[in-house]
């Protein structure tokens, strides 16, 4: 009897799993579809850049130029070993450009304004906000969900690029500047090792990954329980499944760019 | 204008409606109420097309909300109801002004300087013109629902639905809501289909009173019949007595 019993407990949370992935995965069509559909509401889209893009920058610049600075440091530490500090240009720029730029903006912008999207629109959810839409005629895919889609998309590669020019001049000025490698070897360097390809697999992460965080955040807030408990919990559900997905992603997405585009 | 034709609604193994059925008459206001957590709300929400039933029909204006396929369909028939929510909905980032333009500037063709003429008659009529400038955080309950119903008015709907209009209020400001219906009414001279619990205030609006009860129409009659009726269920609730067919949850 208890074997059956968890048998179906069993079952029953797996097909509660599909289920949500089914509806998240319809959510997200809708969303896409309506993308292409009139009227666009620029202004909304404005707000939302604003909102993803201009609010997360400081925070981007930050940890844009720490990161760079601490990439030089430990990639002189370790390519001095191998009495090849000269390539330490090359290593900051390609770290920045292939790996880190896309992932720790991602999970920036996830932190700061994936939670606010979701807390936001949840919010509405239980204020019935949303349902005020809907009495109004108004689609709230349309009016909430593309909006915040769409700035996502493109925000994340505008903020990746700041974050990998911000973190290269960081690791210039410390390598530079505290570590006495030559300005010329280091820039010199640099610009030989990135190829084209390096950054187009850059910004297609940064572009993948703001997909994500704006599917993650605006579902995650549309679907959200009621109450206060709701909210924080889907708020919790979007910082983590989203930065769960980025990272999962970001090694599958890395393979398949290494193998086909630069194999 | 409206026509609920046997309509079940469930949630998991939760029945929350069970063949529902009534008649909203044009320049009929009709009251629904019962026990909280029978339904009132869900019942609402059936009407807009917001939630589904699992079985019935919903005829809105002639058109059937239950049989449109798309929400393109379904808007059709939505822009032709206005709505009160119980907490006003209001969009937060909004003020006064850009709630109540919300719906023209959605949905009409007119410029914006008839817009905002449209705007400032109906704020002038509801005496919400000196809020016009203030956001919803900055606002008592009992203007929010005011502001809610300019919002809904200003499309001019023919049918209205109230969801619990003076719940959060006080009696002076609950009083002071139902006035306004009453007036609204008299001026736009729509139907309306009130949900509320507070008796006896809610026989002031409605011409018809709807008792719902463990998801079923317990009783539909004129407020007067209903006070008189000597269904045990029906007096336990009006006489809002503990003791009675009515278990409290």
């Amino acid at each position: 009897m208890n074997i059956i019993c968890k048998t179906e407990n069993l079952g029953s949370s797996l097909l509660n799993i599909i289920e949500a992935w089914g509806r998240s995965v319809v959510f997200i069509f809708k969303t896409l579809k309506a993308c292409f559909s009139f009227p666009f509401r620029f202004q909304l889209f404005l707000i939302q850049m604003y909102q993803i893009a201009v609010n997360s920058s400081l925070v981007i610049c930050l940890i844009g130029i720490f990161t760079g600075a601490v990439l030089a440091v430990q990639g002189e530490y370790t390519l001095s070993k191998f009495g090849a500090t000269a390539f330490t240009g090359s290593a900051v720029a390609l770290s920045l450009i292939r790996e880190l730029g896309p992932v720790l903006t991602a999970l920036m912008v996830i932190g700061r304004a994936g939670s606010a999207i979701t807390a936001e629109i949840g919010i509405m959810k239980i204020t019935e906000q949303v349902d005020a839409l809907k009495s109004m005629a108004v689609d709230p895919i349309k009016y909430l969900m593309v909006p915040r889609v769409l700035a996502g998309i493109i925000a994340m590669p505008m903020l990746t690029g700041m974050f990998i020019l911000i973190g290269i001049f960081g690791g210039y000025v410390v390598g530079v500047g505290l570590l006495g490698l030559n300005s010329g070897t280091f820039l010199n360097e640099m610009i030989t090792a990135v190829s084209t390809l390096d950054i187009y697999s850059g910004f297609i992460k940064a572009f993948v990954f703001g997909f994500i965080f704006a599917w993650v955040a605006c579902y995650k807030g549309y679907t959200c329980g009621f109450g206060a408990t709701g909210v924080n919990k889907a708020t919790t559900q979007s910082v983590v499944t989203a930065s769960v997905f980025v990272l999962v992603i970001d090694y599958f997405l890395t393979s398949v760019l290494t193998q086909y585009f630069m194999g | 204008m409206i026509e609920v034709i046997g309509v079940s609604k469930s949630f998991g193994t939760q029945r929350v409606l069970r063949d529902v059925s009534f008649k909203v008459n044009e320049d009929e206001i009709l009251a629904v109420v019962g026990p909280s957590g029978v339904g009132k709300s869900v019942l609402l929400k059936l009407i807009m097309g917001i939630l589904e039933p699992d079985s019935g029909e919903i005829i809105v204006n002639g058109m059937n909300i239950t049989k449109a396929k798309t929400e393109a369909e379904k808007n059709k028939i939505r822009s032709s109801l206005g709505v009160l929510f119980q907490s006003a909905a209001l969009f937060d980032s909004l003020s006064v002004f850009e709630n109540v333009s919300f719906p023209l500037v959605e949905h009409s063709k007119h410029k914006k300087d008839v817009i905002n003429s449209k705007v400032i008659e109906i704020l002038e009529s509801l005496s919400l013109t000196k809020y016009a400038a203030r956001y919803p955080q900055e606002l008592s309950i009992g203007i929010r629902k005011r502001v809610g119903m300019a919002r809904a008015l200003v499309m001019e709907p023919n049918i209205f639905l109230f969801d619990e209009p003076n719940t959060g209020l006080d009696p002076l400001d609950g009083q002071e809501v139902y006035d306004l219906i009453k007036e609204c009414k008299e001026k736009w001279g729509f139907a309306g289909l009130v949900i509320s619990h507070e008796i006896p205030e809610v026989f002031q609006v409605s011409q018809r009173v709807a008792m719902l009860l463990n998801g079923r129409i317990e009783e539909i009659d004129t407020p007067q019949n209903l006070q008189q009726s000597d269904n045990p269920a029906v007096c336990q609730f009006l006489e809002g007595n503990v003791d009675g067919p009515i278990q409290i949850q």
